[in-house]
Formats: structure tokens, sequence, C-alpha cells
């Protein structure tokens, strides 16, 4: 037992890797703010893509959003990494987590938005034209409101992922909170500082989750 | 040498492609076996604990929560490290392959559980009022009337969530688990070329496309009851 | 007037006088020759009607006649195969035409109400005016409470659709479309989603719109308000117009014989 709390939640150490975590922390939270408008914007792009109504645009739309949910993000991220410096193209670890976060966000978000674009009907599509608004002023204006209310839980749900996919990060020493923990970790020979990590997660992500499963119950009742 | 020429002897190399395709192949059977597993461990862990859940006693309930928020909150690549590097020191000695399928299948387990609760809550309380009187015990009519029932309707986002999680096999990569990606990275660096990357993109591709079809036409099939 | 207009309008009684508003020379809707398919079913085959200025035109037929899909085509939400649609005596069909443009000239009422959840009475009639009239906010909210005033509403713009009965959500889309100030009006069966002791107040408020010179199209079948208040009535069968008058010709004495089926059928009840 003692020894557990040695190995696991050794309290001088995790107040050594504090300020490395920290800085860590800071990491994950830059990604995060761009990764997620990005995926958004692009998932957004895609659902319209997928749901158009011209076969050009709706095929590849689709092929697109499936081949990037076939891949997993570590191996897009270590493709766009390590793979295209042979082809000259050599980015800094930060944004080829972009890259990689960009195209896997997109596809993900870009099925929660075409789940929400079909929801909302044609009757509201065929109001808002006969009042002789643009297609575009229709979807800003009508559309887009409804179908993101009515798949909010699953934006969110889905947003909980990509903070937890930027650990992945850390894979190219992009120096966020679990690289930085796992560092920590390293020179001390314990591995409290992923406790910490882990604690870090916790914290920002559990209250997100607790409050899906509430909302996705009232939901079912 | 034009610039197409240049683009396949990097990305699809013949040679490279041909003296590393085997390895690769090797870590192709290792992801579909590690897949499989956790796969049905996890699905069955989650249903086997909402069953639990269903009987309402407080305390069990409680920690069931728990657990499934906590793998749900969490990181996976945290815990397999948390797992891999902390447990030996403490005496628990697991292999990389262990340690990442315990971790996934805990993970799977905790979205699993969520999703068939989610399922059994939906399922009509009438179903539960009307099987009752029959002569059906609690448990007989949560195995016959109520799962599935639930079944149908969690099929779906389980399929989704399972994906997701079977992708992150490739974690295994930072623990030395000898899956795609890790005789990818390994094949790429010895042959300084980047075709072995390209394969594992493929094999992964070839692997999981067919289940994000599938899923896609679950999802339109079953679009009359959304959990 | 009644010699400037060609179609069997000009035979109805009521719709010579019907217009407070100046005789003017050419209708304000007319359908020419009009052919939909969807697939290999054809929908509407050689559709031609003319709704003159100030009219109210009632449109029968069996369901899948055809009805809603000609109403449809007259904005183009549904894009006629074959056929001249003429807004005051302007083409509004083919290629070069300005849809948006048209389609604020043009209201359209449906069966579902369609109103935005997501907004107000206030903001769902104003939505347009702001967006596609540019108009300003004070302006918009004034238009929007003369209109929701006009089917009885006026203390009910702060409402969303979820918070008002089926009848006056229909009122309030009714009042987004008259917002606009269209030429002419279509109603595809505004009343046949409401519970019967709804129907009346949408009926009383279409009634005054016609007092106020409201061009008409409407699709329903709310057989004893054709007969009260219509000019004249169309009645579809298969894709086609085979018969139209007077309500108290077709009513009492229809010539076609689907026309006769259709009605021994719906007078029952009544
Ligand atoms: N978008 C569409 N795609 C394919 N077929 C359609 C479409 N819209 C209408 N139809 C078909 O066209 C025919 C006419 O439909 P329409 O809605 O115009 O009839 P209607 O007279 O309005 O009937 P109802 O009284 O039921 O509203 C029907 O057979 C219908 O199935
Ligand atoms: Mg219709």
């Amino acid at each position: 037992m003692d020894q557990l709390i040695q190995q696991f939640f050794n309290w001088d150490i995790m107040m050594r890797a504090w300020p490395m975590l920290l800085r860590g922390l800071g990491m994950t939270l830059l990604i995060c703010a761009a990764v997620i408008p990005l995926g958004l914007l692009g998932g957004l792009l895609a659902a319209l893509a997928s749901t158009s109504a011209r076969p050009w645009l709706r095929w590849p739309g689709m092929a697109l959003v499936d081949l990037f949910r076939a891949l997993p993000p570590l191996v897009l991220l270590i493709f766009v990494y390590a793979g295209l410096p042979f082809a000259g193209i050599r980015l800094s670890p930060f944004a080829a987590v972009t890259v990689a976060f960009f195209l896997n966000n997109s596809a993900y978000y870009g099925e929660i938005f075409r789940a929400g674009l079909i929801s909302v009907g044609q009757g509201q599509t065929d109001a808002a034209r006969s009042t002789g608004l643009t297609a575009r002023q229709t979807l800003i204006h009508v559309v887009l409101p409804q179908a993101t209310r009515n798949v909010l839980p699953d934006l969110i749900s889905n947003t909980v992922e990509v903070v937890k996919l930027t650990s992945i990060a850390s894979v190219v020493s992009m120096g966020e909170l679990l690289h930085a923990a796992d560092l920590a970790r390293s020179v001390t020979y314990n591995a409290s500082p992923l406790t910490m990590a882990a604690g870090i997660y916790l914290l920002m992500l559990w209250p997100v989750v607790r409050l899906l499963s509430r909302y996705q119950r009232q939901i079912a009742v | 040498m034009s610039d197409l020429d240049r683009f396949i002897d990097t990305f699809l190399n013949g040679a490279v492609l041909a003296r590393y395709a085997p390895d690769i192949l090797r870590g192709v059977w290792v992801t579909v076996e590690l897949s499989v597993l956790i796969v049905i461990a996890g699905t069955a862990l989650g249903t086997l604990l909402a069953c639990i859940r269903a009987y309402r006693i407080a305390p069990v309930s409680f920690l069931i929560v728990v657990y499934a928020d906590v793998f749900r909150a969490l990181p996976p690549l945290v815990l397999i490290l948390l797992a891999y590097f902390g447990l030996p020191n403490v005496g628990v000695s697991l292999s990389s392959f262990a340690v990442l399928f315990a971790i996934l299948c805990l993970t799977l387990g905790a979205f699993a559980e969520e999703i068939v609760w989610a399922g059994i809550t939906a399922t009509d309380r009438g179903q539960w009022e009307a099987a009752r009187p029959t002569g059906l015990g609690f448990t007989q009519t949560l195995v016959h009337v109520v799962l599935p029932q639930a079944v149908r309707m969690v099929i779906p986002p389980l399929t989704n969530r399972a994906i997701a999680i079977t992708k992150m096999t490739a974690l295994g990569t930072v623990i030395g688990v000898p899956d795609i990606l890790n005789q990818a990275t390994t094949a790429q660096s010895f042959s300084g070329n980047a075709s072995p990357l390209t394969l594992a993109a493929v094999a992964y591709v070839v692997l999981f496309l067919p289940f994000v079809i599938l899923s896609r036409w679950l999802e339109s099939r079953f679009a009359w009851r959304k959990i | 007037m009644s010699k400037t207009i060609m179609s069997p309008a000009a035979t109805s009684p009521t719709a010579a006088q019907a217009g407070a508003a100046p005789a003017v020379a050419r209708p304000t809707l007319e359908l020419i020759g009009l052919r939909k398919s969807f697939g290999a079913i054809e929908v509407l085959r050689d559709v031609s009607l003319r709704v003159a200025r100030s009219e109210m035109v009632f449109v029968l037929g069996r369901s899948g006649s055809g009805k809603s899909t000609m109403l449809r085509c007259c904005n183009r939400l549904e894009e006629p195969d074959a056929g001249e649609i003429l807004l005051e005596g302007e083409r509004i069909t083919g290629r070069g035409v300005n849809l948006d443009r048209v389609r604020r000239r043009i209201g359209m009422v449906f069966q579902n109400f369609n109103l935005y959840p997501h907004l107000d009475a206030r903001r769902n009639v104003t939505l347009a005016l702001r967006k596609v009239l540019g108009q300003s906010r004070e302006e918009a909210d004034a238009r929007a409470a003369e209109a929701l005033a006009r089917v009885g509403l006026a203390d009910r713009a702060d409402s969303y659709p979820a918070q008002l009965s089926g009848g006056q959500q229909q009122r309030v889309a009714i009042a987004r479309a008259i917002a606009l100030e269209p030429a002419v009006m279509l109603f595809d069966e505004p009343t046949s989603a409401l519970d019967p002791e709804l129907v009346g107040d949408v009926l009383a408020v279409m009634r005054e719109l016609k007092q106020d010179g409201m061009t008409m199209l409407v699709v329903s079948h709310e057989m004893a308000f054709a007969r009260e208040a219509a000019d004249r009535v169309v009645f579809m069968a298969e894709g086609r117009i085979v018969e139209e008058g007077p309500p108290e010709q077709i009513f009492t004495s229809p010539r076609h014989e689907s026309t006769r089926a259709f009605l021994s059928r719906y007078s029952f009840g009544q």
C-alpha cells in the first residue's frame, strides 16, 4: 500500500512537477483553441458537402469523411509529422498536430453536423426560400441554428473527445500536458506526474461528461 | 526524375513496400486480434454493468457511475502510460499488449455501459409493467424483454464508439505493442522512406472503412430511435 | 374589366366586383402549360390558370392530383419541366430570373405552418424584412407588429411557436407572408393540420385578407368557406385542371365525372 502511494501519489514529486505540468496544460489549451474551431469549421463544410444536392460535391464529401473516420488519428499525425518531410514538407509539431487534427475532427464534427442538417425538415427551407431569403441566408438564419441545437450534446461530447485526443500530440514531443507529465515521470522514475495529469484531465472533463449523461437521461425519460 | 516519380518513389516505393510488407502484415494481425478482443470484452463489460445498474442498488450504481465517468473523461493514452510505467514499480508487471488491451477494454466498457444504460432507461416503462404480472421476475424481464429492445437502440452509437476505440490500438505503438503503426514507424526509420507509413495508412483504411460504412448504414436504418 | 380577363374568371360575377383595386389589364398570376414529372410520374400535365388581381381562386382535387406541386411551381420551390409562369405580366420561369426577388412577391402558407421554432413570432416575421428587404430593426418591428395585429395576434409577438396553438401558429405564418406585401398569396391546405375548433380563426383571417383585396390561390377542402368566399373554384384530377367555374356552379352542378365523385364524397359529412 505504501509503495502504491509512493509510486502514484507522491506529493513531493507532484509539487516538483507542478510548474512543468502547468506549462503543459497551457499548451494543451492552446492546441484546443486551435483545433476545436478549425474542426467545427471543417466539419460544417464537410456536412454541407455531404448533404449537398450536387453529386460531385456529395460523393467526395462523404468519401473524405469516411476515409478520415477510418484512419486512427495517431496514424494521421505520424504520417503528417514523419511522412511528409520525405516529400519536402516539413511541419513544426504544432502545425502537424493542427493539420492532423483538422482532418480527423472535420470528419467527426462533419458527421454530427450532417445529422443536424438532416434533422431540420425541408419545410423550414421551403418557408424561408418562399419569403425570398437566399440559400445562404436560409442556412445561416434558419437551418444552422436549429441543426446545431438538435445535435448540441453530440457536438459537446465530440469536443470532449478532441480535448482527450490532444494527448496524442505528446508523441510528436509537443510539450502539452501528457508530454510534460511523461517527461517528469522519466526523470523522477515515478508515475505520480502522470497521476497528476490524469487528475487535471479529470477536473477539466468530468463535469462535462456528467452533464452530458444527465442531459441524455432527460431525453430518455 | 519528375515530381510524380519522386512522389511515388517516396510514398509508394515498390522495393520498400515489398521488403516490409510481411512486417506490417504481422502488425495487422496484432491490431485485428486486439480489436476483436477489445470489442468483445468491452461490450460485454459495459452491458453487464448496465444490467447490474438496473437493479438500482445505490452504492453499487454509484461505483459503476464513477468508473464510467472516469474512463470517459480520461484520455486513454494517459491511462496507458500510467499503467505501463507505474504498475511494474508496485510489483504488477503486465506486457504492453496486456496493458493496451486492459485500458481500451475498460474505456469501451465505460462508454458501452452509458450507452446500454441509456437504452435500458429509454425502453418504455410500460414494457416493464407489462412483463412483470405475467410472472417474469426482474432478471427475466431485464434479459428477455428490456435488453432485446435496448440492443436495437444502442447498436448504432455502440458501433461508432467501438470503431473509435479500436482505432486507438494504434496508441500501443507508444509502449511498444507491435501493431501496424509500430511496424510501420520501425520500417520507416530503417528504410529511410515513407512508403511503410503509406502502407500502414492503407491497412487501417482497409480494416476500418467497412465498419465506418456499416455504421453509417446502421445509423440510417435505426434512425427512428436516437439515443 | 371583365373583358380583359380571358379566363373563365370573367364569367364569375364576384371576380369582377372583387377589385376595390383599380382594373389591371393582366392577371396577377398566370400559369401557361405547366408540366412537371417526378421520375416517371407525370404530376402536372399541361396546367394553365389565371388568377386576376384581388381574386380568390380555390383549388380542389383528390390527394395526389398535383395541387401542392402546382402551388410549389408558382414560386419555383418546385422547378416546372415545361411551361411558363407570369407574375403581374412578368415571366418568372426560365433562366436569368432572380428567384429571390420573385419569391418575396409571392407569399406562401404551408399545411404545417413551418414557423421557425428557434425564433419568436415577431422575429419569424421580421427575418425576411430585415434580410431580404434590408429594413432596420425599428422598421421591421413596426411592420411585424402591424402584420401580427392584422392576424389578431398583436399580443403574442414574444411567444415562440411551441407556445402557440396550431391556429395561432398558422396566423403567424400568414403574418410572416403578408408582411412582405406580396402580390399574391398561395395557401397549401392552411387548415388541414388544425383541430376543428381552430379552423375558424384562420379562415377569418383569410376572409379579411380577401376583403382587403389580396390575390389568393388556395388549396383547401373547406367547402363551406369556398362557397362563401371564393370567386372561382378549380378542380384538378391527375395533373390536369378538368373543370373550373364559380363556386355555386361547381358545387351544385359539376360537369366533370371526377368532380362529381369527389364532391359526393365530401358533401356527405356536411
Ligand atoms: N418531391 C417529390 N418527389 C417525388 N414525388 C413527388 C414529390 N412531390 C410530390 N410527388 C408526387 O406527386 C404527386 C402529386 O403530389 P402533390 O403533393 O402535388 O398532390 P396533392 O394534390 O397536393 O395531394 P394532397 O392532397 O395529398 O396534398 C403525388 O403522387 C406525389 O407522390
Ligand atoms: Mg398537397
